[in-house]
């Protein structure tokens, strides 16, 4: 990837009711709602994973108290995520 | 599974961030959270199905989107654990499965009312009343208006979606001009419903409120001023700057029969209009200067201020004086209006608080003044008491037949039916309670009057029961009864119930040992 995202959102995909409302108010366009169902039967919101600057505008517009939760770039430890593959080895260790 | 892996192949770190155990705010990929789900609500719903893990709103419905603009208010303002929430009636009644903090469930359209209550027994507490428009516009307009012209301190979110939501889309009386509802079929026509209410342009002709703001939950601008007048209605009553009131245009998609994204488009399309966003009041109100002090009540005990010379330590409640044999007693007075059925439950309490003794007083009468039929629930007890309501009685006060045939099977068992006749009904059966007829109107109306009857009767329940002192008995009627005739009539009335119980008692039924004497 050229350049990590200025931010980062992640979808609770079971609280997700699949409004569509974080899809339709995201700026840059970077949410969308999954092909997939989830267990009760919606297509929830997911991150294409590209352009998401962490402004939260989503969290504002989902009803869902924690169905979104929205990260920003720290911008000290900018050198440390892009040293090593940290969330990797994250995963690994779980 | 399918969302297992979707999550794995769009983002590797989500699985780890979701767990609990990892601190959410550390991230080793150089990303901080910024916002997530707010403390003030609680991680599980207490919700009766198993859908614990999200609130019962309709996909896209804007009661969630106010919700977290509250906690992320209460939140950020420190003020979690000094708020009182009022849920009201509708879509909303569930707030209290979701919101963290202290919790008052309201009648219909009350929640002003009882958020008053609340606030004025609690002046440092947080009180949000949580309304929608049928709930405040319609059966609650009257608490509201009165609310806000009292200046109560308290917060009011007003989430109007112009309809009735939880009940099937009725009208409301914020339904614009044209919509259909179920009871609109053919549109809102103000010819025949009227126009639509406006409760902000409403409330800010009144002089008392310190800030009214209308916003909208229509697009990502209004959702943001949204969450700036929450916040700043909620400053206000930290503040003690007055009454605050925010009314939140809200998207309803289920019931209007749109998506979400649309419904959003139709509040600001359609809503607006009628509904103009504004700052309708935002200043602190202005009271008289000098008025406060005469408004200050006297602080001086209610005795005092009505003129009531206290006998000798008869008000020194400090220590209990109560017998240290006393049982906690519940007491059922029933009879006719005008018989002193529930000033003979007054006269009890008044010894029991005398005694130092938990009491309480319930009345239940019909309209009627004179001759209807009434009964009062006492209890005396040592404790605290939960409810002032009594299933079963220990002693029942029957006043007339009626009422011995009545509330009889209610007496528990062991109990004492205390029956203002000179002789039992020969067909009554009570058994397991012993059951004593008293010629209580008969004996007293011998010693001058009728209306004493309910103090003969008294005075056998206290021989009967021994549950107060016959001492404290005289010293409330000495308070309590003005005329010096009737005093005198009163006291006779007490020995001679009394007497009658020592030496002349027809004890019917079973006599139990274990029971009170």
């Amino acid at each position: 990837m050229a350049g990590q995202a200025r931010g980062k959102v992640t979808v609770d995909v079971e609280e997700c009711k699949g409004c569509g409302l974080c899809v339709e108010s995201c700026p840059p366009k970077c949410l969308q709602l999954e092909p997939e169902l989830n267990s009760y039967g919606v297509h929830p919101a997911r991150y294409t994973g590209q352009d998401c600057t962490g402004c939260g505008i989503c969290f504002y517009c989902c009803p869902e108290p924690g169905a979104i939760t929205v990260y920003r770039m720290k911008a000290k430890a900018k050198a440390l995520a892009t040293a090593t593959a940290p969330g990797g080895e994250h995963a690994a260790a779980l | 599974m399918a969302n297992e892996s979707v999550i794995g192949v769009m983002d590797p770190e989500v699985k780890s961030e979701a767990s609990p155990e990892v601190d959410p705010k550390v991230n080793n990929d150089g990303y901080e959270q910024v916002h997530s789900k707010s403390p003030v609500f609680y991680d599980l719903y207490e919700r009766k199905s198993e859908l614990k893990h999200q609130t019962h709103y309709c996909p896209g419905c804007g009661h969630g989107v106010v919700h977290k603009l509250i906690a992320e208010a209460l939140q950020d303002l420190g003020l979690q654990d000094k708020t009182i929430f009022v849920s009201p009636v509708g879509c909303s009644v569930f707030a209290y499965y979701y919101f963290d903090v202290g919790n008052v469930q309201s009648a219909h359209g009350r929640a002003p009312a009882a958020a008053t209550g609340v606030k004025r027994s609690c002046p440092d507490k947080i009180v949000i009343a949580y309304q929608g428009d049928g709930d405040l516009a319609a059966i609650g307009t009257a608490e509201i208006v009165h609310a806000a012209n009292r200046g109560e301190k308290i917060t009011v979110f007003f989430v109007n979606n112009g309809i009735y939501g939880m009940t099937g889309g009725q009208m409301a009386p914020t339904t614009l001009v044209g919509q259909k509802s179920t009871t609109s079929p053919w549109g809102r026509r103000p010819s025949n419903e009227g126009f639509p209410l406006h409760m902000a342009e409403l409330l800010a002709t009144l002089e008392a409120p310190a800030y009214i703001e209308r916003v909208a939950l229509s697009d990502n601008k209004n959702i943001m001023k949204a969450r700036r007048a929450i916040r700043k209605a909620l400053e206000i009553q930290r503040d003690g700057a007055g009454f605050s009131f925010v009314e939140i245009l809200s998207p309803c998609p289920t019931i209007w029969g749109k998506d979400p994204v649309e419904a959003r488009r139709w509040v600001l399309e359609k809503m607006t209009p009628t509904f103009p966003l504004n700052v309708f009041r935002d200043r602190r109100p202005e009271m008289p200067a000098g008025n406060e002090k005469e408004n200050v009540p006297p602080q001086r005990p209610v005795a005092d201020v009505l003129g009531i010379i206290p006998k000798q330590g008869a008000h020194d409640n400090s220590k209990p004086k109560h017998a240290h044999h006393f049982r906690d007693v519940k007491i059922k007075i029933a009879g006719l209006g005008g018989q002193g059925v529930l000033l003979l439950g007054q006269l009890l309490i008044e010894m029991g608080m005398r005694e130092g003794l938990e009491v309480s007083w319930l009345p239940s009468y019909g309209p009627e003044m004179r001759s209807g039929s009434a009964h009062c629930h006492v209890c005396l007890s040592k404790e605290r008491i939960g409810s002032p309501l009594i299933s079963h009685p220990d002693v029942l006060v029957a006043m007339n037949e009626y009422s011995l045939r009545k509330f009889a099977h209610e007496v528990v068992s062991g109990g004492i039916i205390l029956y203002n006749g000179a002789s039992i009904p020969a067909d009554f059966t009570a058994p397991e309670v012993q059951v004593v007829g008293i010629p209580a109107a008969e004996i007293a109306d011998k010693l001058g009057s009728t209306k004493a009857a309910n103090i003969v009767m008294m005075g056998a329940l206290l021989e009967e029961t021994e549950c107060l002192a016959p001492g404290t008995a005289l010293s409330v009627l000495e308070d309590k009864v003005k005329k010096l005739d009737l005093l005198e009539i009163d006291r006779k009335a007490l020995t001679a119930g009394r007497l009658f119980i020592d030496e002349q008692a027809h004890i019917g039924a079973v006599s139990q040992p274990d029971g009170f004497a």
